[in-house]
């Protein structure tokens, strides 16, 4: 692997980038592997990179029905943030926060995380103390980076939000997480595919799964669109598409209904927001940052019905540009640019599984909801560790198939068991 | 925007319906085993083809619907009144 | 480039003159005029700068697909980022500015980047910005983010207003049988025959004037052609929209349209919205969108002065400017013919490369004649120029590839690579479109949708085929509007070149470096395409991803394709195996705006006033939100803060009495024969035996067991209950019961009907309650301790003849009563009520007070039942029945909900008394802050009756674990960590012998 930095860059501008290679191989099926992550999105490749990196594993492919990637990798608004308060998930998307801090460095990939602080408004007494609740915990489980902030800072910091008398619901401070921001999501993609490939995984583009061959109580192998591919453990990583594959691996049923959200981004504008910007009042929710290359991206709820497709419906676009145009006025002649959608494995209490499956060597990581972006590389370590050892980390203990059956509650939204409720 | 033809108040907009979820459940007795009620409340086949799912139509008649949808191509194949003996009528009707 | 204003010719007004400001500096233009044309017209080259080298840029087209003329309109709260100056129309003192460049467009310091073009290839920046150079050392994000500034700061395009948007804009709804998108010989055709048909057809053109490709022709005939149909369109009654875009094509048939009503105005009506947002839902879709010149990639082929061979002749006939007097023409294919010949009548030079060795008879005619030269099998292979073009080299075929050739003097390259039909909008139906080697081009594949396509955006070329084209679309329209789905589909009647294309998306010759552009506003090259194939990123959409091609502003319109090509080229594949990528909606952007349409600042969201609002603004109240609601939050007297007045009324309606609106609670009407087992069924505690005349507080669980909501229900007759709900959850509860009733329970026969808007109701709470009332009420004794006891419920008559509903309960812990009039009624309630009140130094209160009265008395609220709390936590487990089953009773025996030392609800007091403390703290053990804690408070108010703050939580394992303990509430986030004890929740008379008294 031609290690990247700025050298490197300089040493090909001269030789008119001939020393550039591939980012990751093209390499032909093997017969056999001893691991086989299905979904070759930020889940899927995260954890074949921890299997090779922090437990040794040599023998790993990586199995996408397109290209890499191509799923809800590309389709989110690259939010990154740990503001969970309930255990188990706080710890969890901390340690993704940490993992997120040296990504760049540690896959030698600029993924551009930018730790640009993400401010969630608040509009009453009562939504500040809920606030508080989340943010102490923060605190108090070993982070410094939450505070809370009265209107003078909030002004002061993020000067264009709508402060005026006519806001609907007036601004009375805001929860900041400063340690979170955003990320160049196809860089993290990309990034995590040639660290694991230049570990020895496997990536196979286009090879789609259509079957699955089960001997006992394991699965023996894998019928794809690139060959039969036998496998000791199989990881399927397909958020979105979970409940397809859990039935091609013999299965019914699973807490996850499948529904779309879309996401949106404008024309490139010079510096416009500086932070992320949340918000969540009066049944709306919107989140808002400005890309690296300009672009307002933006998004809000998901689209309210079931769906598999990767398209949207107006009036989810008519909703986010009022949140849009409600919280920051002088978005009104900013145009969009483009509007998309992915599929997301929304569960019933709106936390992930990483877990162990009715099947020996069969482990599922899915149902990440909206979530999934910021979460992919502690998802990836846990799954690693699952994968590798059999056994789930504490830190991940609930997060398992049978928690509604044992009535562990992991609902940061209180919503109850509707999928369609947790964003 | 899908369009819905409401059996009482014709087709509408899906905005003025709110998606209940998987209109194939069926709930078990409020005495039935706890077993019962994790399976009705928590899993679902989460289907990716046609499926019926109930909608209400809330900002119109506040009548649940069944409706058998594509959740791929978002085509509505039929559409009637969740409430059985209301079906009946409806259907004796036509 | 030499542009200039032709003596005659051209669509434009010119007894109208236009003057406006480009840069500060006066020009002027004619009406019809577009920002590009008039700026020609005025001899301007400049009009860009692109994204990444800031190298200048020019027009480039003649419409939505522009990629280099992109600037700035208006100023201050009225400023237009990134607005293409092709579309653009011109007014009297508009203001036009260029844009990412400085000190301007034609001098841009930024343009040193081009310099340093060689290491800025494709992705670059994944590679290096991480850490210290030159190896990148470091960790963490801390280098990485000031490197993010610069970058940051140098990206963008224009510089958006950053005051608020001082336009309206208006969202409509429209229907219609056929909507056709695009007015040109196609498009035309088809509305004229379906308005004919008798069908509710809508026509809506982008452009301002209808025509299409007849406003580029100069032929008499087809001027008369365009009238005659605009007016038989007009006789039929059609609908027409001009400035207005179909930017996308949703589920069901409907697009979204955008009408552009003032953007050309220089003063428009202040009653006028800027711009419409139209929802429309047509049986059917004819897209008549035309198709989009395409440019080649050869060197330096992004200066000003090279543009599409079209654009530049519709220069000449629609805006009567000569681009350049000295033209080359460089085209694959015969449509760059009439431009050339567009270009030889006005009297320029014209030079036609063809690069094609065969070329068709017929134009070899016309061109001798006009004194074209003609050049077989050459293309441009390099532009020459510093800022603008002023020769080319060429590129001759000499039929083993491409060598260099001679070099041309000129002042203006046109080009032509083929035409791309604009299929767009059924791209975003998720419709692929499919490649014609023919035309090389994607058209439309056959499809399911409701949608026919039309003209050149069917691969169509000529006029009259065109028309035709129009005509079968419509015929297929109507035939499947009448259901016929036999003749659904259009014959896809391709084509019509006398001599194939050829195809050509490159030109290069062996051991020459060029910079060859394929996305020019995003400074995309060939090697671009190139480098991400070395590097594996082949698939399409990471080729689109890795180098942003079709990424910027024009979304690729004009240089998707050349990438394909190249890519294809460099696998040794076919265009069709490489893929397309998807075209996502708007088609041109939008703003959001006209989007949001009137939904905006406070009308963003509905505002819900209950009906004493003006009443109790009247007698002094101070307004919360509450949800969508506004309720009163206190109500302050001379020189009263909110601590001062909701102490005072607290303290008022604990000593005598104090009235308090409470009509934003969730009321539901309750009726029929099977109510009572419906009601006992949903509710987890007994109310099969809830006497008539009685009304009992209830908690109703989630499915899965947890607590959704509480309220009282109040039984008039055996058929005839009144449920309260919280006012947050209000609509939830309501669709609940309705889903219950409609799916299933449909056995059950009861009606339940959401009667909160007809019932306005106050709380009159106090030891002096019961004379507030009795001085309200016809009969006194109807209110009498025996006829209405505590939990009774009565239907009585106030002074003044208005029924009214009387519960006696109690949320403040006090002898309290709910009573509520029919909605119309209740500012003369409440006048009775307060003057009564009054009487006895009573007090209005609002939910500050309210929060105090129940915080005392250990009440739960939504803060405590937050959707995660069984029944047990909130201290309620009394009320969960063991003798009946009802929704949520199996799943609240799951074992975590059932685990010892689960948090529960408590009281919470500060262990100095004078000390305070807020919600949202978590409760810590003493010498344990830190984790997740013991428990958090969800409360706090300074209770008078005990003489200090107190608050409700939870903790694990409750009171009995903590009694006597000191416990941490910890507060980091704001006021830091409080010494509290845990004491009951019940803090303030825990027998209740004041409500029941």
């Amino acid at each position: 692997m031609t290690r990247f930095s700025a050298w490197s860059v300089f040493r090909n501008g001269l030789s008119g980038q001939s020393g550039w290679t591939r980012q990751w191989r093209d390499p032909e099926p093997k017969k056999q592997y001893d691991i086989v992550i299905v979904g070759g999105g930020l889940h899927g490749l995260a954890t074949a990179y921890y299997l090779a990196k922090n437990h040794g594993q040599k023998n790993i492919a990586v199995v996408e029905k397109g290209w890499l990637g191509g799923g809800n990798a590309g389709r989110n608004t690259t939010i990154v943030r740990s503001n969970y308060f309930l255990p188990g998930n706080r710890e969890f998307y901390e340690h993704s926060l940490k993992l997120w801090e040296d990504l760049s460095h540690d896959l030698n990939y600029n993924v551009m995380f930018s730790q640009r602080s993400h401010i969630s408004l608040l509009h009453s007494p009562a939504a500040i103390d809920g606030a508080a609740r989340r943010y102490n915990t923060m605190r108090l489980t070993g982070t410094a980076d939450a505070e809370i902030w009265d209107l003078d800072q909030l002004k002061q910091e993020v000067p264009h939000l709508n402060y005026g008398p006519d806001a609907r619901f007036p601004i009375r401070g805001a929860a900041v997480q400063k340690r979170a921001g955003t990320a160049r999501h196809d860089a993290v993609a990309w990034g995590y595919a040639r660290a694991a490939d230049a570990l020895g995984v496997d990536i196979l583009q286009n090879c789609e799964v259509t079957s699955t061959t089960r001997s006992g109580n394991e699965i023996t192998s894998l019928t794809t669109s690139r060959g039969e591919i036998q496998a000791k453990k199989v990881g399927f990583a397909v958020a979105g598409n979970t409940s397809r594959l859990w039935q091609m691996a013999g299965f019914n049923t699973l807490p996850i209904e499948s529904h779309k959200l879309q996401a949106f981004v404008s024309e490139p504008l010079k510096p416009l927001l500086d932070q992320v910007v949340v918000f969540g009042v009066g049944g709306a929710h919107f989140y808002i940052s400005q890309s690296d290359k300009g672009g307002m991206v933006f998004g809000g709820d998901i689209d309210w019905y079931k769906s598999y497709a990767q398209r949207g419906n107006l009036p989810i676009v008519q909703d986010v540009a009022e949140c849009a145009i409600s919280i920051l006025p002088c978005l009104g002649r900013v145009r969009l640019l483009r509007h998309w959608s992915g599929v997301m494995d929304m569960s019933m209490d709106g936390s992930p599984f990483i877990c162990k499956t009715p099947l020996n060597n069969l482990y599922l990581n899915a149902g990440w909801n909206y979530g999934g972006f910021k979460a992919s590389p502690a998802s990836g370590w846990y799954f690693a560790d699952l994968i590798a050892n059999d056994r789930p980390h504490e830190t991940i203990e609930h997060f398992n198939l049978d928690r509604f059956a044992q009535g562990v509650v992991l609902d940061e939204r209180g919503a109850g068991p509707d999928p369609k409720l947790h964003g | 925007m899908i369009r819905i033809n409401c059996p009482f108040c014709g087709e509408r907009d899906h905005s003025e319906f709110s998606y209940g979820g998987d209109g194939s459940i069926v709930y078990p007795a409020l005495d039935a085993p706890v077993e019962q009620w994790v399976e009705a409340v928590f899993q679902r086949e989460n289907i990716r083809g046609v499926q019926t799912e109930s909608w209400q139509h809330v900002s119109g008649c506040r009548q649940w619907i069944l409706v058998e949808r594509d959740t791929m191509t978002h085509e509505i194949h039929s559409v009637r009144a969740a409430h059985e003996g209301v079906a009946k009528v409806l259907e004796a009707g036509k | 480039m030499s542009a200039s204003r032709l003596e005659q010719g051209g669509r434009i007004d010119r007894s109208s003159q236009v003057s406006f400001k480009w840069d500060n500096q006066n020009f002027t233009g004619f009406v019809g005029d577009t920002l590009a044309s008039a700026l020609m017209a005025s001899g301007e080259t400049i009009f860009g700068r692109s994204f990444k080298y800031h190298r200048p840029r020019g027009v480039m087209s003649a419409g939505v697909e522009e990629s280099g003329a992109i600037v700035t309109v208006g100023r201050g709260d009225r400023r237009d980022p990134n607005v293409k100056a092709t579309t653009q129309e011109i007014y009297e003192g508009l203001e036009a500015s260029g844009q990412n460049a400085w000190p301007n467009v034609r001098r841009d310091i930024g343009a040193v980047n081009n310099l340093m073009s060689r290491f800025f290839s494709a992705g670059f920046y994944y590679k290096t910005f991480m850490g210290i150079p030159p190896m990148e050392w470091g960790k963490g994000t801390g280098i990485w983010m000031q490197y993010e500034k610069l970058i940051r700061k140098a990206a963008g395009m224009g510089v958006a207003s950053r005051e608020p948007d001082p336009d309206t804009y208006e969202h409509g709804h429209r229907f219609c049988d056929v909507l056709v998108v695009g007015s040109g010989p196609a498009g035309l055709a088809a509305a004229v025959q379906l308005a004919q048909a008798g069908l509710d057809v809508m026509l809506v053109e982008q452009d301002y004037e209808l025509g299409g490709d007849y406003l580029n022709q100069t032929s008499p005939d087809a001027e008369e052609k365009r009238k005659a149909s605009i007016k038989a369109l007009q006789d039929a009654g059609a609908t027409i929209l001009t400035r207005t875009t179909a930017f996308g094509l949703y589920d069901y048939g409907v697009a979204g349209l955008l009408e552009r009503v003032t953007d050309h105005l220089a003063e428009p009506s202040p009653h006028t919205p800027r711009q419409r947002f139209l929802t429309v839902r047509a049986k059917h879709t004819i897209l008549a969108t035309g198709a989009l010149e395409r440019t080649v990639a050869f060197g330096n082929n992004d200066l000003p002065g090279i543009m599409t061979a079209a654009a530049a002749a519709t220069y000449v006939s629609r805006y009567g400017v000569l681009p350049g007097k000295k033209v080359v023409i460089a085209t694959n294919n015969d449509s760059a013919y009439a431009s050339a010949m567009t270009f030889a009548r006005v009297g320029a030079d014209v030079t036609l490369l063809d690069a094609r060795g065969s070329l068709p008879d017929s134009v070899g005619g016309l061109l001798d004649s006009k004194g074209i030269a003609l050049k077989a099998s050459n293309t441009a292979l390099c532009a020459n120029g510093k800022r603008v073009i002023s020769s080319l080299d060429l590129a001759v075929d000499s039929g083993a590839g491409w060598s260099a050739g001679e070099t041309v003097d000129c002042d203006l390259l046109l080009m032509s690579g083929g035409w791309s039909p604009v299929v767009n909008l059924l791209s975003h139906r998720s419709v692929r479109p499919v490649w014609d080697k023919d035309n090389l081009c994607f058209v439309s594949p056959k499809h399911d949708e409701p949608i026919q396509i039309a003209g050149s955006a069917n691969a169509v070329w000529g006029t009259s085929d065109c028309e035709q084209s129009g005509k079968s679309a419509a015929d297929a329209a109507i035939a499947a509007i009448n259901g016929d789905k036999t003749s659904v589909s259009v014959s896809t009647a391709v084509g019509g070149w006398e001599t194939p294309i050829k195809p050509l998306y490159e030109v290069k010759v062996e051991g020459r470096k060029l910079k060859s552009f394929i996305d020019p506003q995003h400074d995309v090259t060939a090697d671009d395409v190139r480098l991400a194939h070395q590097e594996g990123f082949v698939s399409v959409e990471h080729l689109k991803r890795y180098t942003t091609l079709g990424m910027a502003t024009d979304q690729g319109k004009m240089g998707n394709i050349i990438g394909l090509a190249l890519m294809a080229e460099a696998l040794g594949r076919e265009i069709p195996e490489v893929g397309t990528t998807t075209f996502r909606p708007p088609y041109t952007p939008i703003s959001l705006g006209a989007l949001t349409g009137r939904g905006k600042g406070a009308h963003f969201k509905p505002l819900r006033r209950t009906p004493m609002h003006e009443w109790n603004l009247a007698n002094g109240a101070t307004m919360t939100e509450a949800g969508l609601w506004q309720r009163p939050w206190y109500f302050a007297r001379e020189g009263e803060g909110i601590t001062e007045a909701y102490i005072r009324e607290t303290i008022t309606t604990r000593e005598t009495v104090g009235l308090v609106d409470v009509t934003s609670l969730g009321k539901i009407a309750i009726q029929g024969p099977d109510a009572t087992e419906f009601i006992n069924s949903i509710y987890s505690n007994a109310f099969a035996k809830l006497p008539i005349g009685k009304a009992r507080y209830g908690i109703m669980l989630r499915d899965d067991g947890i607590v959704m909501d509480d309220g009282t229900t109040w039984r008039f007759s055996e058929t005839d209950y009144f449920m309260t709900t919280t006012t947050a959850h209000a609509a939830k509860v309501m669709v609940w019961l309705e889903e219950l009733l409609q799916i299933r329970w449909s056995h059950l026969k009861v009606h339940v009907t959401s009667v909160s808007e007809q019932w306005a109701g106050s709380a009159v709470a106090g030891p002096k309650s019961r004379s507030v009332l009795e001085a309200c009420v016809q009969d006194e004794n109807a209110v009498s301790n025996d006829a209405l006891p505590f939990m009774g419920v009565i239907e009585t008559q106030l002074k003044n003849g208005v029924t009214c509903r009387i519960a006696r309960i109690s949320f403040s812990g006090e002898m309290a009563y709910e009573m509520y009039v029919e909605s119309d009624y209740s500012e003369s309630m409440m006048d009775m009520l307060w003057e009564s009140a009054k009487s006895f130094d009573g007090c209005l209160y609002g939910t500050e007070t309210l929060g105090a009265l129940r915080i005392e008395k250990g009440h739960v609220t939504g803060v405590e039942l937050d959707g995660r709390v069984t029944i047990e936590d909130a201290g309620l487990g009394a009320m969960a029945s063991d003798k009946k089953s009802y929704i949520g009773s199996a799943l609240r025996k799951r074992p975590d909900l059932n685990r010892p030392n689960r948090p529960q609800l408590v009281g919470i007091i500060p262990k100095e008394r004078s000390e305070t403390f807020k919600a949202g703290s978590v409760l810590c053990a003493e010498h344990k802050i830190e984790g997740h804690g013991e428990g958090w408070i969800t409360a706090v108010t300074h209770s008078p009756s005990m003489g200090h703050w107190i608050g409700l939580g939870y903790i694990n394992g409750g009171y009995s674990e903590w009694s006597g303990k000191t416990v941490v509430a910890a507060d980091p986030v704001r006021r830091g960590n409080i010494n509290v004890e845990i004491i009951s929740p019940h803090m303030v008379d825990p027998s209740g012998e004041r409500m029941r008294g």
